[in-house]
């Protein structure tokens, strides 16, 4: 059934969507071009791109996913927001830079520069498909359950409807379109989450020494008995029944510090500037953006812990309840709306929950751009084709085709697994692919003369296939937490060593590459000087 | 629909070349070549032997390795205390406010902290990188 009651929120999701497809028809109709379609003319300026990074990375894993693990875990969820943030340095030293001076549209540019082309960009394609998938379908999977409480409308046609705007952003505007969506959301999820911490802070008189005493002892973390929630080890702290917990903490951080660097979507957002100075800019406004949220998330995520009440009755979230998922526990996507309705009524409820879907949907439309860059830039264009056009404008339109598989294919992914997959898994995944199989080729790629094809493929190869074996085979694989063969469920600590080895003996144990070799001082100059650089479009 | 262009929200994009369609006849312009078609404008290997670049790349080494050791260090140092000294870490330093929470907290102060003197070193990067460049012309 479609029919569904016309809520605030719904009424303010539909304002969104009409400013975006605003923007979109007039991106469109400008976008003309590979450079243009791909990378938003490489005419977007620093701040602009910093606030689209931080948007991409806010997703609704960070918004909805980090307040409800605080709420719920305490001091072990606010680790997630640290490491978010941190990774970023990894970002801006050792990857904008010389990604943005040497590649074009893909993280695989830079990798198959002095490298032979087909079997790199082959593997990085699997790669950056394989990393946007696993988290898109997260997204969507959780877009799909949140949507249902949040607006109303049924799962499956929340979940066609995210797909659907999705498409239509990425399809007609490209990334010019898609970039200025995130920007938007961005600037909606940043005055979100201040007026949020605003009201949680009068809560407590505006003091922040009322406020770390009630969460010392706030009565709802998951334990129903009052607790200090600045304490660690509530979600990973070492136990009889999780004795890894404190190496599956390490492992936790160390993919989450790493595995950015290696985030597709992300990625692609430093070919969309003019030039790696304002890569640098656009990293550094990000780092300011994303740091004040993670901040912020104190507030709203220990808040929530000490305002909300643990109920076991049907959810009245104005009350201040919140609401339960299908097993019977707390649904942690739903305490920062919770709290938003127990603060500030139903307005604001609409708010918090149309910015919520707006994250979604913009996080989403960024996944597919990079999958379907990557599919045609790489695979199509490069491996299938040799690098030649075969006609005018091919690449585009291969990449809109993509778009539109992709977006397919996730829609129904998501409706056939339902609510039921595990999507910190997911996303997990993607974490630890990224790190894995990305980091380590780019990094001997640009640092390393030796390094040759048979070593990146390796690397990809050994990455990509160690992570998901290793998840496949803890408790959030096929497993549960007795039986598991693989002990941590997050697999960082052992797949992104192998990766790193798998890179740097498949190295060693081949000959070495003259041609590779040779071309290293063109793109060590490259890279490092950012001479010969694609630049913007508009001179 | 009218579509007045000063009703435009987004900044131009596209160049005049921009909406040439791809993959035409005659020759590209310079910043849509890909390095293959650029026929090397640039002699990279002169480039790569010049002294000064090998100080611009010692420079950039000299702030990134260092950098990049402490702040993996720094941050490790936080989920390796958490996981093996909990107890420690529970120990309350301000009111209730725990050594483990003012740790965090001093991460986002060392990510900016870094990313300001990221900064600072880049801007000196760019001069020497502007100087270098200056003697190797576009031939």
């Amino acid at each position: 059934m479609l029919a569904f009651a016309f809520t605030p929120a719904l009424g303010m999701f539909l304002a969104f969507v009409a400013i975006t497809l605003v923007i979109t028809y007039f991106s469109a109709r400008k976008a003309k071009g590979s450079a243009a379609y791909f990378a938003a003319g490489r005419s977007i300026t620093g701040w602009q791109n910093g606030l689209a990074v931080a948007g991409d990375y806010m997703s609704a894993a960070s918004f909805l996913g980090i307040s409800g693990i605080i709420c719920l875990k305490g001091y072990d969820g606010f680790m997630y927001s640290v490491g978010f943030l941190v990774a970023y340095l990894t970002v801006l030293f050792l990857v904008a830079e010389p990604l943005r001076n040497a590649g074009k549209y893909t993280m695989a540019d830079l990798l198959a520069y002095r490298l032979k082309q087909r079997p790199v960009r082959a593997m990085a394609s699997l790669s950056t498909l394989t990393v946007s998938t696993f988290y898109m379908i997260a997204q969507m999977v959780g877009a799909g359950g949140i949507i249902e409480k949040l607006i109303g409308v049924p799962f499956a046609p929340a979940v066609i409807g995210v797909g659907v705007l999705m498409l239509v952003y990425v399809v007609f505007g490209g990334m010019l379109a898609t970039t200025w969506v995130q920007i938007i959301k961005a600037i909606l999820l940043m005055g979100g989450a201040f007026a949020l911490s605003w009201m949680v802070l009068g809560k407590f008189d505006y003091s922040l020494t009322r406020f770390f005493d009630a969460v010392a002892a706030a009565d709802y973390g998951g334990t129903q008995t009052p607790r200090n929630l600045l304490d660690p080890g509530l979600a990973y702290g070492a136990s009889a029944a999780n004795p890894w917990g404190a190496w599956d903490f390490v492992s936790l951080a160390l993919g989450l510090v790493l595995g950015t660097a290696g985030l597709p979507h992300i990625l692609v957002r430093f070919y969309t500037v003019p030039d790696a100075k304002t890569a640098r800019v656009s990293v550094v406004w990000a780092t300011a953006i994303i740091g004040l949220f993670y901040v912020l998330t104190t507030f709203f995520g220990f808040g929530a812990a000490v305002l909300l009440k643990l109920t076991t009755v049907p959810a009245d979230v104005v009350a201040g309840f919140i609401p339960l998922d299908a097993k019977g526990l707390p649904n942690g996507n739903m305490v920062a709306p919770t709290l938003a309705a127990a603060l500030g009524g139903e307005l604001f409820f609409a708010f918090i929950s149309a910015v919520a879907f707006a994250t979604i949907l913009a996080v989403v439309a960024g996944l597919t751009m990079s999958a379907s860059t990557s599919f045609a830039h790489d695979f199509y264009s490069n491996v299938i084709h040799h690098g030649r056009e075969t006609k005018p404008g091919q690449e585009v339109k291969v990449a809109r085709i993509t778009a539109f598989f992709v977006g397919a294919a996730s829609i129904a992914l998501a409706i056939k697994l339902g609510s039921s997959v595990n999507a910190a898994m997911l996303v997990g995944l993607a974490f630890s692919v990224a790190a894995s199989a990305n980091l380590p080729v780019i990094l001997f790629s640009v640092f390393w003369k030796r390094f040759n094809t048979t070593g990146a493929v390796c690397g990809l190869g050994v990455g990509l296939v160690s992570s998901i074996v290793l998840i496949l085979l803890s408790k959030n694989g096929l497993y549960d937490a007795k039986t598991a063969p693989f002990p941590l469920a997050n697999p960082g600590i052992v797949s992104i060593p192998l990766g790193f080895l798998g890179a740097w003996l498949g190295t060693l144990l081949t000959p070495r590459d003259p041609e590779a070799e040779a071309k290293f001082a063109e793109l060590d100059v490259r890279s490092q000087t950012g001479l010969g650089a694609e630049g913007a479009t508009a001179h | 629909m009218s579509t007045p262009e000063n009703f435009d929200p987004t900044p131009i994009s596209g160049g005049p070349t921009d909406v040439a369609p791809l993959g035409r006849g005659g020759e590209k312009p310079a910043h849509e070549r890909t390095a293959g078609e650029d026929g090397d404008p640039y002699d990279w290997a002169a480039i790569a032997n010049d002294p000064a670049f090998a100080e611009l790349k010692r420079a950039k080494l000299r702030f990134i390795i260092p950098g990049t050791i402490f702040f993996l260090v720094y941050y490790m140092t936080l989920p390796v205390l958490v996981g093996f000294c909990p107890e420690l870490m529970k120990t309350p330093v301000w009111g209730k406010v725990n050594i483990a929470y003012l740790f965090a907290l001093s991460q986002f102060v060392m990510t900016w902290v870094l990313c300001a003197l990221y900064v600072r070193a880049a801007k000196r990067w760019d001069r020497m990188n502007a100087e270098l460049l200056a003697r190797f012309p576009r031939r």
